[in-house]
């Protein structure tokens, strides 16, 4: 009897090992932002696009009004894509589009804006990357729907038309 | 007179050196336990990501804002969740990983004790 206890019960801390780690083979290593969540939106100063002044985060977003805030820059393939979508989405007169213009280079931002067109309400600098941190971002191109001071919906990576739909079904 | 100025240059530099060290140290302790989201398998201290070299920028923000470490992980924790970390917190998704090295330890203790020392 005694003799059967010890084959026995190794067996099944290796089944137990075996199991656990075959479960966390399946979980996904790539992280996975959470974008469902409502969050507040951070309090923060920036610098403004143009004349270079500082503004504070509570006098950007007003309340009872739509912003999507676009964190870009002009060295981003993938902003190049999503940018004819801002255009159209600035057709919509209920979203404000606030650009974030993410680690760039001032002179090719602002050909970037020649080129394609600028579909930003205001447009702020993020030179360090630091206030896209705030946002819990991670990488351009991300966007952030708001309605009273809160994120109502993240979206990370280029919109494409799909996003544009949901966006304009959300706002109405 | 050379030795006394040798000598002032020394105890003015030497204790701004070693404030340095520590502001250091600290930053790179916190740097090493942050997980760089967008480079598998780095911390954001190894990392020379663009998003690394931002949060780097950011932790000696918060540092020089008078931060505690606990602070600065609670702080990126509420903004990219427990996965950024690499030493996650005890909770309901963590507790396997800390209970099963002490049950293992457990276990194979008392199968240990049994078969060897009972026996004799």
């Amino acid at each position: 009897m005694k003799n059967k206890i010890l084959p026995f019960s190794v067996i099944i801390i290796f089944g137990i090992i075996f199991f656990i780690f075959y479960k966390g083979l399946e979980d996904s290593k790539i992280y996975i932002p959470d974008v469902n969540t409502k969050k507040v939106i951070p309090v923060f100063n920036i610098k403004e696009f143009f004349s270079g002044e500082n503004v504070k985060s509570s006098s950007i977003f007003e309340l009872d009004k739509f912003y999507l805030l676009n964190i870009w820059s002009s060295w981003c393939v993938p902003c190049r894509q999503e940018h004819p979508f801002l255009m159209n989405l600035n057709l919509e007169n209920k979203l404000n589009i606030i650009g974030m213009n993410y680690k760039d280079n001032l002179k090719n931002a602002e050909i970037f804006l020649n080129e394609l067109g600028n579909p930003y309400k205001e447009i702020f600098i993020d030179l360090d990357g630091t206030i896209a941190i705030e946002w819990g971002a991670y990488g351009v191109p991300e966007s952030f729907l708001i309605y009273n001071n809160e994120i109502i919906k993240k979206y990370i990576g280029p919109l494409n038309q799909k996003l544009v739909d949901e966006i304009n079904l959300l706002i109405k | 007179m050379k030795f006394l100025k040798f000598f002032l240059i020394v105890i003015i530099l030497f204790p701004l050196s070693s404030v340095n060290a520590e502001e250091n140290d600290k930053r790179n302790k916190i740097t090493k336990n942050l997980r760089c989201l967008i480079c598998q398998g780095q911390s954001v201290y190894d990392s020379d990501s663009e998003f690394a070299n931002s949060l780097k920028i950011v932790v000696d923000k918060k540092l020089q804002e008078g931060l505690s470490e606990d602070q600065i992980y609670k702080y990126f924790k509420t903004k990219y969740g427990e996965w950024i970390l690499y030493d996650p917190g005890l909770n309901k998704n963590t507790y396997i990983l800390w209970l099963l090295p002490i049950l293992i330890f457990l276990i194979g203790g008392a199968i240990i004790y049994k078969s060897f020392i009972v026996k004799k």
